[in-house]
């Protein structure tokens, strides 16, 4: 897991637009994002899933939502 | 959820609230800075349950949820600025964006403008949102941070129920109350407190926002949020036909006036602001209820805003936009631009 995108403290639409922006710039087929809102984790999920990509997990990590996301096989 | 505004705004008025103004979250912080005092327009005094409600129904479903995260420190004194000026601007087209809403979903022609205005002003934050600016980060903030505005929205109410109106008084006790006007329409208090705490739950639920609604849709093609406008307006409309409150037209609406251009600009600006501080003002007010404090300084903003509308004769009337109304428009643009210009963060922690 190479790549993290930190958006913890980041208001919509930041986060989203942070996660969105490192998937198009991005070789990686993983990737790690952290935001500490419930509202920003389901914006996030919602987002990479339109772009196909994948969350493979959501762990809770004090305050912290850690998304693992994984761009889907073709 | 915008299904429940939509009708629970059009039963609200057509229990007393005033016209095509069910609910409207700028108009009713502006009727509670009338009802301290920090304005004296005698028309629009009243200090109004649903915005109580809201924020406390907020806070009832942060609380039941584990989402109560006190917060704040993401540039307050930029946000105070953007409710002031979120509110000058809304109150130059009379309303925010829900009573936009409302007014197209009673048949007032002029929202039309308004709501041109606003997706306007909020395609102009999304510029700004992806040059990257940003209010940066919040911290995480001790308990008591988070219940500071819930508790002056719970005293405020208190004090409503130690000095309620009196009919034909314009003071009890503390609290200014309007004779006449918009400000002397109001549907049951019980009614409204429940219809008030009924909405916030389960907005702070669904994350409903009127802005987020069109910017979402602008910057990444989301129909999630905007799913809920739509919501708003069909259900407002048909409960509005049943009730009998549907007129449409442009002329003689409803608190509302015929001046397009300024109905217009005047949501640019309020658009702009609100898309800059990442909610509208319904938003702001759940977000509060949340514990974020930032969201809290915005409202503040909006009440202190609504005061210098009235007292610098910048709001609108029926009769048309206020003496000033114009001028504040324009500075309000500009102040604006400056912030969406200057308010940038170092890509600290971002893509690596």
């Amino acid at each position: 897991m190479s790549q993290t995108v930190d958006a913890r403290g980041l208001s919509c639409p930041q986060p989203v637009l942070m996660a969105l922006d490192a998937i198009k710039k991005s070789q990686e087929t993983e990737m790690e994002v952290f935001v500490d809102t419930e509202a920003s984790r389901e914006n996030v999920s919602r987002a990479v899933e339109s772009q196909g990509w994948k969350v493979e997990s959501i762990a809770t990590e004090g305050e912290t939502f850690r998304l693992e996301i994984r761009k889907a096989a073709k | 959820m915008g299904a429940v505004i939509g009708a629970g705004a059009a039963m609200l008025q057509y229990l007393g609230n005033p016209g095509n103004m069910g609910i409207c979250v700028a108009c009713f912080e502006r009727d509670i800075a009338g009802a301290v005092g920090f304005h004296r327009a005698a028309v629009v005094q009243y200090m109004r349950p649903e915005i109580i409600g809201f924020v406390l129904g907020s806070l009832a479903a942060a609380l039941a949820f584990r989402e109560f995260r006190p917060r704040g420190g993401s540039a307050p004194i930029v946000r105070f600025f953007l409710g002031v000026f979120a509110m000058i601007g809304a109150l130059v087209f009379l309303g925010c964006p829900w009573r936009a809403m409302l007014r197209l979903a009673g048949g007032d022609g002029n929202a039309i403008l308004g709501l041109i205005g606003l997706i306007a002003g909020i395609w102009i934050g999304t510029r700004f949102l992806k040059k990257g600016y940003s209010l940066g980060r919040t911290q995480k903030l001790a308990p008591g941070a988070g219940w500071v505005l819930p508790a002056v929205f719970a005293a405020l109410f208190v004090l409503m129920l130690i000095y309620p109106r009196a009919e034909g008084a314009e003071k009890t006790g503390i609290l200014f109350y309007s004779v006449k006007g918009p400000g002397a329409m109001y549907a049951p208090l019980a009614v409204s407190v429940i219809a008030g705490l009924v909405i916030g739950f389960i907005a702070q639920r669904s994350r409903f926002c009127t802005m987020g609604a069109f910017r979402d849709l602008i910057l990444f093609k989301q129909v999630h949020l905007f799913s809920g406008v739509v919501a708003l307006v069909i259900s407002a409309g048909l409960v509005n036909l049943i009730l009998g409150q549907f007129q449409p037209g442009f002329a003689g609406q409803p608190v509302a006036h015929t001046q397009h251009v300024w109905n217009a600009m005047g949501m640019v600006l309020a658009g702009l602001a609100f898309a800059l501080a990442g909610g509208c003002p319904g938003r702001q007010l759940f977000l509060s209820g949340e514990g974020d404090g930032d969201a809290a300084i915005f409202v503040l903003g909006m009440i202190v805003g609504a005061a210098v509308s009235h007292n610098f004769g910048l709001a609108s009337s029926p009769a048309g936009v206020g003496p000033h109304g114009i001028a504040a428009v324009v500075i309000g643009l500009a102040v604006c631009l400056v912030i969406g210009f200057t308010m940038k963060q170092p890509q600290t922690g971002g893509a690596r």
